[in-house]
């Protein structure tokens, strides 16, 4: 793709997606089902702006896929991940394992030989990481028994395809011919790796050797790394750093015949920890959410509507069976596994679909001469169809079958996993923040806090806060720091610009969140009274205040006086700035009142000092008691 | 006993507006083997330090609670301080014996006279009476509790009998420092000041 070419796809892939998404949101459908949509309008089978050079498209940005498991690894703490082993050995294994037997025995019923069979059982048996994870997220379903479920079998999947890549060649000396380099070691579809000429025990301990790299760079080095760049002060300089280590381990897997999404989702895990890791995300989250878009699109421009139009009845009775079977197997598998009713129907239709893997699978099949190409396309068209059926069927399933049969049950989220999220947010945790941050600590409300000084980040966290880097402005930096489950934050940041276009963000996305906001002086302080902050600190005010009541004192006062002084002024003051934030816009009543309320201070305080008129302390005053016994004396 | 140490825990939110406390603090303060300490000027945040509290309260032999009457108790300072430094387990209870032994009373200015301050009276009981919560808090720590010192009648008191009050005030602590203080005597009157020359000692 050239430039002036690039670019016309480019925008060809924009226009289709910012037009059918938002409809398709309206609508309800979700975004998924917007960008398929649109993908089968533009593609060459619909109006034809994109041609066959779809699928090179789709290879490309099934590197959204690799991304997203990332992201999913990050989130997922070591701790995490090892607690879901039962459910990704367990229910991931069986779910394989039996949808495959299914599937095969089906082929061989319609008249495949038994290797062929098995070979569409394997790729059949696996789903569609993008489509399932995304749709979830999006339903906000991810933390929920189903997401959690789903998940653990998709990245079970994920592993299986590294045996399946290796047991298809076998399948095919059992059947017609044996094409390909046929020297034992396998081919991904990006190239040769480096292990393939190794015996079997070499390749393993390769393997192995950068995995534990991986994980040791990612504990040990990484840290160091990205603090450095992180000094540089140039967020594009971050962003390239993410996109480096993700592109680098996804290459790296290839290399060793992992594949990459496996690779990255460890290295995700393996960076859970880190104190970058709410950059990396927010950095990585929007590549992969257009790369997602751009997979989504290429896979509704791929689906061949020729082939479909030739044999609808052949074609729709494949992709029925394939949901059948898959559903049946998935639901099963649920009730074992004590999943409630609407827990198992989200998880079973979630999951009843073909995957991306498949285009990856009967390409690689159909080289080594498993299958035939007339018993690949059609099976493709189906996974293609399955795949765009799914978000359809998520939404009937929500729309029409839960709210009917589904056990009413809450959607319960694991309370583990509340207590990770901190019910307090801090933004900046400079010179303000951070005393705000330590009494909190020190009274153990547990924070997430973020900071933009890099250098400030690694001396906090060698004193023991889990401190964030990252701009604290920017939505989905918020979001990464669980400003969805957080209770309130405190904007602590130093500038006053940033810290309104906070408040509006907030408001706008997290309108649940209480906003604590810093105000450099007055006028900032109508500002946040103005924008709908009633939670606003004046910084240098109690200070000030403070320094007044010493001074008092040093001049002789009693402390306990000055100290009442220094109260009843902050009240006055607080009062009298919520007064003028709502008259300032008119000057002249402004000025007035501004007048009028410093008068009012004044007088008081000076009655007060000279024991006249209405005293605040009248219940300490004796004068009145006094008079009245002078006059029965 | 000589060289009693002496600890006045002083208490008024508004000294400047005080006539007789002004006058009685300005005799003592000074005095040596006397710590004058005045809570509201140290914790005007009510902030008390506990552990400096308890120590300075080990360090003395004799505490006096130096206050005016208000509505017939301590003003509220301490009260607080009362509730956050008498802890169970060092003043009172099984293990809390740090104040055993020491000896305290009150020195307190009231507004009305000692005839209000009777079961005839206005007050309907004598300031004595009035003070058993601080009597029986005291009894619990282990601490021998006396009658208090009362200036009564400081509503149109004249300047004369104020500073004859504070110089009465300043001889009977000089006398509790040099163990000159006849406690069994003491006793028997419902102030300490009811007939000082009876209770001091050569």
């Amino acid at each position: 793709m050239h430039g002036q070419e690039f670019f016309y796809q480019a925008f060809v892939y924009l226009t289709a997606a910012v037009v059918s998404v938002p409809i398709a949101k309206r609508l309800g459908l979700g975004s998924v089902l917007g960008y398929l949509v649109a993908g089968m309008v533009i593609g060459p089978f619909g109006i034809g702006l994109i041609g066959e050079e779809g699928q090179d498209v789709m290879h490309f940005a099934e590197f959204g896929v690799v991304m997203m498991l990332f992201l999913i690894g990050l989130e997922l703490q070591p701790s995490r991940l090892w607690r879901l082993r039962g459910q990704l050995l367990g229910l991931g294994g069986l779910q394989v394992g039996l949808s495959t037997a299914a599937i095969a025995a089906v082929g061989l019923f319609c008249g495949l030989a038994w290797p062929a069979a098995v070979a569409v059982g394997m790729t059949l048996a696996l789903s569609s990481t993008a489509f399932v994870l995304q749709i979830l997220a999006e339903k906000n379903l991810g933390r929920t028994d189903a997401g959690q479920s789903a998940f653990s079998v998709l990245l079970f999947q994920d592993i299986a395809v590294i045996p399946m890549l290796a047991l298809l060649p076998l399948l095919a000396s059992g059947a017609v011919q044996h094409h390909g380099d046929g020297t034992g070691g396998h081919t991904t579809a990006e190239g040769v790796t480096w292990v393939a000429g190794l015996p079997g025990w070499a390749q393993t301990l390769v393997v192995l050797a950068v995995v534990a790299g991986i994980v040791l760079a990612g504990r040990f080095l990484a840290r160091h790394v990205l603090r450095f760049i992180a000094r540089t002060r140039l967020p594009e300089i971050f962003t390239a750093a993410a996109l480096m280590l993700v592109i680098g381990v996804a290459l790296l897997m290839n290399k060793i015949g992992l594949s990459p999404a496996l690779g990255t989702f460890i290295a995700g895990v393996v960076l859970a920890d880190n104190e970058y890791r709410h950059e990396l995300e927010s950095d990585i989250e929007p590549f992969k959410g257009l790369l997602l878009a751009v997979f989504f699109i290429a896979v509704g421009a791929s689906i061949d509507f020729d082939l479909v139009l030739t044999n609808p009845g052949t074609i729709a009775g494949l992709v029925g069976m394939l949901f059948v079977v898959k559903f049946v197997i998935l639901f099963i598998l649920g009730r074992v596994f004590k999943m409630g009713m609407d827990q198992n129907l989200i998880f079973a239709f979630a999951l009843a679909q073909g995957g991306e893997f498949a285009y990856v699978l009967f390409s690689f099949a159909t080289q080594s001469g498993v299958i035939s190409r007339e018993t690949a396309n059609p099976l493709i068209a189906v996974v293609a169809i399955s795949m765009a059926l799914t978000p359809v069927f998520m939404a009937v399933n929500e729309k029409i079958l839960l709210p009917r049969i589904g056990t009413k049950e809450k959607v319960d989220r694991d309370p583990d996993e509340i207590a990770e999220e901190n019910p307090v947010i801090i933004a900046g945790f400079g010179r303000f923040g951070n005393i705000v941050g330590r009494l909190l600590a020190a009274q153990e409300v547990k924070t997430t806090v973020l900071e933009y000084d890099s250098d400030h980040v690694e001396v906090l966290r060698r004193l023991g806060f889990k401190v964030y880097y990252g701009d604290a402005s920017r939505y989905d930096l918020l979001c990464a720091a669980g400003a969805e489950r957080a209770r309130l934050i405190v904007l602590a940041l130093d500038d006053d610009n940033k810290i309104l276009e906070m408040v509006r963000t907030i408001q706008k996305h997290f309108p649940h969140l209480t906003i604590m906001a810093r105000a450099s002086d007055r006028p900032q302080a109508y500002e946040l009274l103005d924008a709908g902050v009633t939670h606003v600190y004046r910084e240098t005010f109690d200070t000030s205040l403070q320094m007044a009541v010493d001074t008092l004192r040093l001049v002789g006062a009693r402390a306990y006086q000055a100290h009442r002084a220094a109260k009843y002024f902050r009240r006055h003051d607080e009062e009298s700035v919520h007064e003028l934030a709502e008259m300032r816009h008119d000057k002249k009543a402004y000025i007035t009142a501004a007048r009028k309320r410093i008068q009012d201070l004044e007088q008081t305080l000076l009655e007060e000092k000279q024991d006249k008129g209405e005293s605040r302390d009248a219940g300490w005053d004796t004068d009145s008691l006094q008079e009245e016994f002078a006059k029965e004396v | 006993m000589p060289n009693q140490r002496i600890l006045i825990l002083f208490a008024h939110p508004a000294l400047e507006k005080s006539r007789v406390n002004r006058v009685l603090v300005r005799y003592v303060q000074d005095l040596p083997g006397i710590t004058f300490h005045d809570l509201y000027e140290a914790y005007p945040g009510f902030d008390i330090d506990i552990s400096f509290e308890q120590k300075l309260l080990a360090e003395h032999d004799i505490i006096v609670f130096q206050h005016p009457l208000f509505w017939y108790s301590t003003p509220a300072i301490l009260k607080e301080w009362q509730d956050l430094v008498l802890e169970h387990g060092w003043a009172y209870g099984k293990e809390g014996d740090a104040l055993r032994g020491k000896t305290m009373f009150n020195a307190i200015s009231a507004g009305g006279g000692e005839a209000a301050y009777h079961r005839k009276g206005l007050n309907r009981f004598t300031v004595r009476e009035l003070l058993v919560p601080i009597e029986q808090t005291a009894r619990l720590c282990g601490i021998d509790y006396l009658p208090p010192f009362v200036v009564h009648g400081t509503h149109g008191m004249t300047t004369d009998a104020i500073h004859n009050h504070a110089l009465d005030y300043k001889r009977l602590l000089e006398a509790f420092r040099d163990g000159r203080v006849d406690i069994e005597a003491s006793r028997q009157h419902p102030r300490l000041n009811s007939r000082l020359d009876a209770i001091l000692t050569e």
